[in-house]
């Protein structure tokens, strides 16, 4: 109800003389706050040489095995450290550390992403060494990630072969936001009607500019192109 | 949901900007948002309502401004309107189009009392 007229409308639809209202104007980012965390996160990583991935994905695209693999492969060549988002469990982080590498859980609850504010702290802990590759394993999800960076060098979508080939259609602002696509579980590919070269169509329909790996972490198809990949990355952010 | 993550971002923006300005009160919140932006604008109204209760803007009147999604087209060298990021040129056809506008989630101004 209102104090002023006492009218039930709470909704002011009509006019009023409510002198002690007044407009200000503000002018904020909704995301302001969260990139803020972003580029602190960005300045340390980079102060340190630190190359740091944000991996997104619906959830069972192979995220975490793709990273296990990695780990594994580049054991006594490359320091290796991870953060693990998941909204449950950490499952994942373990599966890590057994691989090889440092890792820690994030665990978002109710939260369907990461934010730069949780990553900024697992930095801190984490501490990883420097010249190091950082992987961010965000929660599977390809809505909200794509909206909230983490400071990372750049997003990599994974899309598995046994979801649908439409999926950059259906959430393009993810494939927009990535750098790159990697097209998951390549070995699969004769048992299902997957069409990669739509796909990769697909994908730059919401980003021409997006780079396109096909991997498979079963077979090792893609995986050297990978490590590749990262390896141009990480003398980058060493230079 | 998405659109609960953003609410409670605009309500940290509000109750933030109400304290710089020694509000009691906020009457009303408008927001612009673009139609590329990951919000679905009616999720948008029913999480807003639900993170305000209890705060210095509950019951507050949002106001939200669409704004339009643009592009720009590599074959046509030009500046061209879309409706979603994966849309092809209005003018050629093709897929060749960068996503310029329309992205944008902005808290643009208060009523305070």
């Amino acid at each position: 109800m209102c104090t002023t007229c006492g009218c039930e409308d709470h909704v002011h639809e009509h006019e009023h003389d409510h002198s002690h209202a007044r407009r200000v104007s503000v002018e904020e980012d909704i995301l302001a706050k969260n990139n803020r965390y972003a580029a602190d996160n960005r300045r340390r990583l980079s102060a340190r040489g630190i190359f740091a991935l944000n991996l997104v994905s619906s959830p069972g695209a192979g995220k975490t095995t793709l990273l296990v693999k990695t780990v594994e492969a580049l054991a006594g060549r490359l320091p290796v450290a991870v953060i693990e988002g998941d909204q449950q469990t950490s499952l994942d982080a373990e599966r890590i550390r057994a691989a090889g590498a440092p890792a820690i859980q994030i665990n978002t609850g109710k939260g369907c992403h990461l934010d730069a504010h949780g990553v900024g702290h697992a930095l801190e802990d984490l501490a990883p060494p420097k010249g190091a590759l950082l992987m961010i394993e965000n929660v599977g999800n390809l809505v909200c990630p794509a909206d909230f960076d983490l400071g990372e060098a750049h997003k990599v979508v994974i899309l598995s072969v046994t979801e649908g080939e439409d999926k950059p259609l259906k959430y393009p602002n993810m494939f927009r936001a990535a750098d790159l696509m990697i097209v998951h579980k390549t070995d699969l590919l004769p048992h299902v009607s997957f069409d990669v070269d739509k796909c990769i169509a697909y994908a730059r329909r919401a980003n021409p500019a997006i780079e396109v790996l096909r991997v498979s972490s079963t077979s090792g198809e893609g995986m050297s192109e990978w490590l590749g990949w990262l390896a141009r990355g990480v003398a980058e952010a060493r230079a | 949901m998405h659109e609960m993550a953003l609410a409670e971002s605009v309500l940290g923006i509000v109750e933030d900007a109400a304290h710089r300005e020694r509000a009691t009160r906020v009457r009303a919140v408008r927001l612009e948002i673009g139609r590329l932006a990951n919000v679905e604008i009616e999720a948008m109204h029913f999480c807003f309502d639900a993170v305000t209760r209890g705060s210095v803007a509950e019951a507050a009147r949002l106001e939200i401004d669409e704004a339009p999604g643009a592009g720009w087209c590599m074959r046509c060298a030009a500046s061209v309107p879309i409706g979603s990021a994966v849309d092809a040129c209005p003018r050629c056809g093709g897929y060749e189009v960068t996503v310029t506008g329309g992205t944008q989630m902005v808290v643009k101004e208060l009523e305070l009392e």
